[in-house]
């Protein structure tokens, strides 16, 4: 191994290994080092590159062109392209190959030794790091990488194709198409010209076959093409995924084939699009079902803030943002149950373990404390049963506050008794609340409006669904406190159009964009859910249903959208670059960490808000 | 008539084991002897099996007559790779000085040279580098020029010595036939066979040219491009060099 040199002679390898993960976050001596040793090795497109279990004497880092790796079995493994790297698994497991590789176009390799790669590999922790995550892994997303993550504008379309395309010929009958899509388990054909096996006249879906086969009962010895799709529309691999969508919802297909040079590549399905947007909280959710104990679940913390990062920088919005956050919340409850009922044993009678407020809304943030409770059969007698339900609460609070979930301040817990009842006692409860309301009475039970059911027997809570939506419609006096209550949070704007800031507290000076901002509209547009008795909990679709109810002048409900996702967003990204500068995250925005034009939108947004709130009191004479 | 100068077809490449063992034998110098002894690969050779060594001068104008060599890159190449890593570089000593107008190009500055040694120490070191192999050099004619024209002022006798041209490879294709009259009257441009612009063709990365290595393996590269695309690791060494 030669001694890195002061004077690199190898400049062009160099620079281009500091343009690259993980190299870039190297060294200048570790770079040096790798830059004197590397060798170039030039592949013509469609040779082989490594052959499985063939010695394997370094590390590949394509300098331009393009590389497929597979698995043993043929299936493609990855599509990796300049700056990418592989052999990393054959070099770490006895350095034979692990994963074929093939150059798709004519591709310059850049060959790191392997006593060079492992001696960067050991003393190395980030670098070491970056190469056992594996591939796969990485074009996921879900390495701990700086750089601008995949996303629909900047990933290709040719990153999702999984497998190349299944073709056939136009001359083959319906019948051999069925059985090569059986064969293949593929939903889509595409259909080729009898004499050129590569051009691609049309397509044949699972849809097409019961669309146009089964119910005009043609004949399966029919050829292909009579019912194959003349107009085709069809993506170039280099587009971006963004563009593929768009594609597909202008001509409204479900499936795209790819084309590279005119040559089909492979074909890709709108739940392919959908897998890429969400893998990165799916992966989470995943996760979650798979760890054994409370501990376990705790590390994944930082995951779920990553993932919430990672969503705010890929310009998802709040609706995206809030439910995939419901949803990882909710995983993590159910596997708390999970591990309860492993620990306590099954249930003496059944229950439903509920989730209150913004979870129940698929709203939740990245900061939320842990609303829940517990609706008993009513079979329940406490004296034989509540020990057993009060070890369970205890469990799944205990864990969600592990797990980054806080215990709620106001108590409202399984875990509190008043809130661990059969399901006659909380009909008696919303009863109460609904009947004989006083503003103060309902101060604090607002969420118990928005409920989900989490585990359990779901019925359970349609059932009390069901009875509060067909009360509160009639119930004048109990809008009106719940209105008076929704109107004690104004939004902070004074007299002049300026911000009023908050004046208590540490955080002077500051907004706090959920006390001013999101609770009082979410509050404002439940107290209008509950007087048309919509059954939605989430604030976009409970606007959407009030818009078709038409108790709002035209066009208000989509202000109302578009105000509150401006909140809801603003809010976000403070939470993002919270968790990013490592602080707490919290509600509280400094306006002047605002641009004028943030500021200005913002201004206009509470403005909306004001205006609604103004619309509610009249219109409930509250 | 007009004096169209050789007809360049007519030149025909030496046989160059023949003239190898010629040369070894007549050569005054002795340092050039041990070279030419080491010999050349037969004709028939496979390009695959084929030592060859990419080399790059980096000059300080282009007249071998008033300008000299400054800096030499090396990178050995056989088969498919090219082995940067036992690439050379040295810089050399200018017996006439540097044009300020040549810095801009190399980015070599007169202190950089300052201590440098003059080709004469090197020679035996990069004559050991380049013995039994053959050159791969863009534009041999200018590097064979400079060459020979260092080693008469130094051992009074020039450098005779097998090239693979890749700019002359790219001739073969681009300018094959003369521009027909239509495309001489449009003034269309001739395809540029300069290295960056030939390396673009196939696809291959920019570099920042002018270093004497990153030439070289730029070079190298370019080869690896043109035997993918119309010759092939079976080719006979014959077929391509000069």
């Amino acid at each position: 191994m030669a001694e890195p040199s002061l004077e690199i002679e190898q400049i062009e390898i160099l620079s281009f290994l500091q343009r690259h993960s993980p190299f870039k976050e190297l060294s200048l001596q570790e770079q040096t080092l790798l830059a004197t040793n590397i060798d170039v090795s030039y592949f013509k497109a469609d040779s082989s590159i490594l052959e499985y279990n063939a010695p394997l004497d370094a590390f590949y880092l394509i300098r331009s062109g393009l590389v497929e790796t597979f698995r043993r079995s043929g299936a493609l493994y990855n599509r990796l392209s300049e700056g990418g790297i592989f052999g990393e698994q054959g070099l770490l497991r006895g350095r034979k190959v692990r994963f074929p590789a093939r150059a798709v176009e004519d591709t310059l390799i850049y060959l790191i030794p392997a006593d060079v790669f492992e001696s960067v590999f050991e003393s190395n922790e980030n670098f070491a790091d970056y190469v056992e995550v594996g591939d796969i892994e990485r074009r996921k997303g879900n390495a701990p990488d700086k750089s601008p993550p995949a996303t629909a504008m900047t990933t290709r379309v040719r990153e999702l194709v999984s497998q190349p395309p299944v073709l056939l010929a136009a001359d083959a009958t319906i019948h051999e198409a069925a059985t090569l899509m059986r064969d293949q388990s593929v939903s889509c054909l595409l259909i080729t010209a009898p004499d050129n096996s590569t051009q691609v006249i049309g397509l044949v879906t699972d849809r097409d076959l019961r669309n146009r086969v089964l119910a005009e009962r043609v004949d399966l010895d029919t050829r292909i093409e009579n019912v194959t799709s003349s107009e085709l529309v069809t993506v170039p691999a280099a587009k971006y995924v963004f563009e593929a969508m768009l594609i597909m919802l202008r001509n409204n297909v479900h499936h795209l084939p790819v084309l590279d040079e005119g040559r089909p590549v492979g074909v890709i399905g709108i739940e392919d699009i959908i897998r890429h947007e969400s893998n990165n909280s799916l992966y989470i959710v995943s996760s979650i079902f798979r760890q054994q104990s409370v501990n376990e679940l705790a590390q994944l913390r930082t995951s779920v803030q990553s993932c919430f990062v990672r969503m705010v920088h890929e310009d998802a919005n709040s609706q995206m943002i809030g439910s995939a956050m419901a949803t990882i919340g909710r995983s993590f409850k159910q596997r708390l149950l999970e591990l309860a009922e492993q620990e306590l044993g099954p249930p003496p009678v059944p229950y439903c373990f509920i989730a209150l407020g913004s979870m129940a809304r698929d709203e939740q943030m990245i900061v939320t404390d842990q609303d829940n409770a517990l609706i008993l059969d009513d079979s329940y007698s406490p004296k034989q049963h509540d020990a057993y339900f009060k070890a369970l609460a205890k469990f799944v609070c205990d864990g969600l506050d592990a797990c980054g979930y806080p215990y709620c301040t106001g108590n409202i817990m399984a875990t509190n008794p008043k809130w661990r009842q059969p399901l006659a006692v909380w009909k008696r409860y919303f009863t109460d609340w609904v009947t004989n309301p006083t503003a103060e009475k309902l101060l604090h039970c607002n969420i118990f409006f928005d409920i989900d059911a989490v585990r359990g027997e779901t019925r359970f809570v349609d059932s009390l669904t069901a009875d509060i939506l067909q009360m509160t419609p009639k119930h004048r006096l109990f809008l009106a406190s719940m209105t008076r209550n929704a109107l004690q949070r104004s939004p902070p704007l004074g007299f002049f159009q300026d911000f009023v800031m908050e004046e208590d507290g540490q955080h002077k000076q500051s907004l706090n964009l959920k006390r001013r901002g999101t609770a009082p509209f979410t509050d404002l547009v439940r107290v209008l859910a509950l007087s048309k008795g919509i059954a939605d909990r989430n604030t976009y679709r409970r606007l959407n249903a009030i818009s078709r109810a038409n108790i709002l002048p035209l066009g208000r409900a989509a202000d109302f959208q578009d105000a509150f996702e401006l909140i809801a967003m603003t809010r976000i990204k403070h939470q993002a670059a919270n968790l990013q500068q490592n602080l707490e995250p919290d509600n509280n925005v400094l306006p002047e960490r605002l641009s004028e034009f943030e500021r200005k939108r913002l201004k206009a947004a509470f403005q909306v808000l004001a205006n609604a709130q103004k619309f509610l009191k009249f219109h409930f004479q509250a | 008539m007009l004096y169209l100068g050789p007809d360049k077809k007519t030149i025909a490449t030496p046989d160059w084991q023949q003239r190898f063992q010629q040369l070894a034998a007549d050569c005054p110098s002795a340092l050039l002897q041990a070279y030419y002894q080491a010999g050349v690969v037969a004709p028939d050779t496979r390009i695959a099996q084929t030592p060859l060594m990419a080399l790059d001068l980096e000059t300080t104008g282009l007249n071998p007559a008033q300008h000299d060599i400054i800096s030499i890159g090396l990178v050995p190449v056989t088969g498919n790779t090219l082995y940067t890593s036992q690439a050379r570089h040295w810089l050399v000593k200018s017996r006439s000085g540097l044009p300020a107008d040549s810095v801009q190009y190399h980015r070599i500055t007169d202190d950089a040279l300052a201590n440098a040694p003059d080709l004469l120490e090197l020679l035996p070191e990069f004559l050991d580098q380049i013995a039994g192999k053959i050159l791969l050099v863009h534009c041999a004619d200018i590097e064979r020029r400079f060459l020979a024209s260092a080693l008469i002022a130094r051992l009074g006798v020039g450098l005779e010595i097998p090239v693979i041209d890749t700019m002359a490879l790219e001739a073969r294709l681009h300018r094959a036939r003369p521009q027909s009259l239509w495309q001489r009257w449009r003034k269309q441009p001739q395809t540029s066979i300069r290295l960056a612009a030939s390396r673009s063709r196939y696809g291959l990365p920019d570099y920042l040219p002018h270093h004497a290595v990153t030439d070289a393996l730029a070079c190298a590269e370019l080869f690896q491009a043109q035997l993918a695309d119309r010759f092939d690791g079976q080719t006979p060494v014959a077929e391509l060099w000069s």
